[in-house]
C-alpha cells in the first residue's frame, strides 16, 4: 500500500490577516486566517501551515491569538513558522496550539539549532523550511527573509544536512514560482525528495490540478502545500465581512477580481481528482464508500 | 491550583513532546485533565494518558528518573483506564531495538522495531511515516466493534500517524487494529483490559479521532462510578 499524499493549505499571515503575494512579495489581504482554517478543516484538509510572513516581534501576540483560536476548534496538525529564533519561541507557539514548527532563518544562521530543537521537542515537531531560488548557472540556493537575503547555502546539501541534524520534514518553497500559477518547480522538488529520506512538502506555484498531480507522480513530493488555488475558491464560498479588516491592502478583495492564472479549486475536488488519477490520499467517509 | 479530586484524568508529563494538543482534545470531549508527573495527582486521577513523541530510550530514562516506571505499572494493575499514544503505546512493550536496545514497561509482551524496506522498492521508503493512514479492525477481537474504544468509527478509517518504529506483539489477541505502510502490516492499536493504546494521534485525526477520546471518556466515567461504590 503506497503512502497517502497529504494536501496542506498554506496560509501566509500578516498581522491579523491572511495574505497572498507573488514571489513572496506584494501581499494582498484575503481574509481572516481562522475563518479559512476552519473552512479547510471542514472540507478535509490533511494539515494546515501558518507562516507569519512579517515575523516581527510586534506581531507575536496577534499570531499567538490566531494559533490559539485555530487550535480550539481544529484537530488536525497545525504547523507554524516565521521568525522563530529560540527554543522559547518554539515552546510558546506549541503552547499556543501549534503541533509543529517550521524553521528557516534561525536554522541557516545556526544549523545546530535544528539539532537542539529536535532533541527538545522530537524530530516530528521540527520542519525545516527551504526557500529556494534558481541561479543563472542552474544551481539552487537557499534564501531567508521571504526570498530577499542570499545565504550562500546550496539547497541539496542544506536539505541533507538538515535531515542529519534531526529535521522531521522539509517544507520546500520555490520563490521563483510562488504565487505565479505556473506549476511547482519540478526539478527542485524531485532532486530534494530523492536526496533525503524524510518527507518533502512541495510549495509554491500550482495553478491547475495537473500541476499538483505532476509534482507527486514526477516530483515525488510526499505532501503538497497549496495557497492561491484554494484561497480563491474559499473566498467565493466564505461570506467575508470586508468592513472588519482594519489594516492591509484590501482593495483586491473589494474589487471582486480573481487571478486568472489560477483554477480555483476545493479540497474535495482535489481529492476526487487524485482518486480518479490513482494517487492515494485520505478520503472522507462518504468518499471512502466509492474506493 | 485546582482541587486534585476535580481533575478527572492525568496527562503524564515526562518532559518529551507536546502535551498541549492532548489537553485540548480532552477539553473538547469534556474531560478535565491535568498535565503532571506528580504521583499523588496521578493516583487520585480517574485515568492516565501517556503521550509522547521522540526517542524510546530518552523516554524510559525520563520515566525512570521520575520514578514512574513501577508506579505506572501498578496503576495499570489496579485497572485504572490507560490511554497510550504514539510513543506512549510503544513504551508498553517489552523492549525496543532503537540504538542497541532498551527495556520498556513490559505491560504487553513484544518488541518495537524500525521500518525497513521489504522486497522490491522502486524508490526510497520515507521514514518516519508522516501522514494519514487507515486502521483496519482485527475481527478476532470480540470487543472491536461494540464495546470498544473504536465505537462509531468505520473499519478502514483514516488516522494521523508520525513514527519510525512499530510494535510487534507476541500475543496477537491484544491487537485491536492493523495498518499497512509501504507493504509492512503492523499493529496500530492495542487493547488489554483497561489499557488502550494507539500508534496514531487521535487528537490530530479530526472528528474521527475525537470520537476515540469521547469513547475513552466513557470508560473513565465508568471507572469513576465504580470507585465511588
Amino acid at each position: 500500500m503506497a503512502k497517502n499524499i497529504r494536501i496542506i493549505p498554506r496560509l501566509d499571515i500578516k498581522g491579523p490577516n491572511l495574505v497572498k503575494g507573488i514571489h513572496l512579495e506584494g501581499l494582498r489581504v484575503l481574509g481572516k486566517p481562522e475563518d479559512f482554517a476552519r473552512f479547510y478543516y471542514e472540507n478535509g484538509a490533511d494539515e494546515l501551515i501558518y507562516i507569519d510572513v512579517v515575523a516581527s516581534l510586534y506581531n507575536r501576540n496577534s499570531l499567538h491569538d490566531i494559533i490559539n483560536k485555530t487550535a480550539q476548534e481544529i484537530f488536525i496538525p497545525l504547523t507554524v513558522g516565521g521568525g522563530l529564533r529560540t527554543i522559547e519561541d518554539i515552546r510558546s507557539v506549541l503552547r499556543a496550539g501549534a503541533d509543529k514548527v517550521s524553521l528557516n532563518t534561525a536554522a541557516i544562521r545556526n544549523p545546530e539549532f535544528i539539532h537542539k530543537a529536535s532533541r527538545m521537542f522530537g524530530s516530528s515537531t521540527i520542519i525545516v523550511t527551504i526557500e529556494a531560488i534558481k541561479q543563472s548557472d542552474g544551481r539552487y540556493f537557499a534564501y531567508i527573509d521571504n526570498g530577499r537575503e542570499y545565504t550562500g547555502m546550496e539547497v541539496f546539501s542544506w536539505a541533507k544536512q538538515a535531515e542529519q541534524l534531526g529535521a522531521g520534514e522539509i517544507l520546500l518553497t520555490s520563490v521563483d514560482f510562488d504565487g505565479t500559477g505556473m506549476g511547482y518547480d519540478l526539478d527542485l522538488v524531485k532532486t530534494v525528495s530523492e536526496a533525503v529520506s524524510i518527507p518533502v512538502i512541495a510549495s509554491g506555484g500550482p495553478g491547475r490540478l495537473e500541476d499538483i498531480k505532476r509534482i507527486v507522480t514526477e516530483g515525488h513530493a510526499d505532501a503538497v502545500a497549496i495557497a492561491s488555488m484554494l484561497h480563491y475558491d474559499a473566498i467565493k464560498k466564505l461570506k467575508l465581512n470586508l468592513d472588519s479588516f482594519v489594516e492591509g491592502n484590501v482593495e483586491f478583495l473589494k474589487s471582486g477580481n480573481v487571478f486568472t492564472k489560477f483554477n480555483s479549486v476545493s479540497l474535495p475536488r482535489i481529492k476526487k481528482y487524485f482518486s480518479d488519477e490513482g494517487i492515494p490520499c485520505r478520503l472522507n467517509s462518504e468518499q471512502n464508500a466509492y474506493v | 491550583m485546582s482541587n486534585l479530586d476535580e481533575n478527572q484524568v492525568a496527562i503524564i508529563d515526562y518532559g518529551l513532546g507536546n502535551l498541549f494538543n492532548v489537553e485540548r482534545a480532552c477539553a473538547k470531549v469534556g474531560l478535565r485533565s491535568i498535565i503532571t508527573s506528580d504521583k499523588d495527582v496521578i493516583r487520585k486521577s480517574n485515568g492516565m494518558i501517556l503521550p509522547g513523541v521522540g526517542a524510546f530510550g530518552d523516554a524510559m530514562g525520563s520515566l525512570k528518573r521520575l520514578d514512574l516506571i513501577s508506579f505506572i505499572k501498578d496503576q495499570i494493575d489496579r485497572k485504572k483506564p490507560f490511554l497510550g499514544i504514539c510513543l506512549g503505546m510503544q513504551l508498553l512493550l517489552t523492549e525496543s531495538e532503537e540504538f542497541g536496545g532498551y527495556e520498556g514497561l513490559d505491560v504487553i509482551k513484544g518488541s518495537v522495531v524500525k521500518f525497513k524496506s521489504v522486497g522490491e522498492v522502486s524508490r526510497k521508503m520515507k521514514v518516519p511515516q508522516v501522514g494519514w493512514n487507515r486502521i483496519f479492525f482485527d475481527r478476532t477481537q470480540s470487543y472491536a466493534q461494540s464495546d470498544s474504544i473504536f465505537q462509531n468509527i468505520s473499519n478502514g478509517e483514516y488516522m494521523y500517524f508520525v513514527h519510525s518504529y512499530y510494535a510487534i506483539l507476541e500475543d496477537s489477541s491484544f491487537v485491536l487494529s492493523k495498518t499497512n505502510y509501504e507493504n509492512i502490516e503492523y499493529c496500530s492499536a492495542i487493547a488489554k483490559e483497561s489499557v488502550f493504546a494507539m500508534q496514531f494521534h487521535p487528537e490530530k485525526s479530526g472528528l474521527e479521532g475525537l470520537k476515540i477520546y469521547k469513547n475513552w471518556a466513557h470508560k473513565v466515567n465508568e471507572y469513576k462510578e465504580l470507585e465511588k461504590k
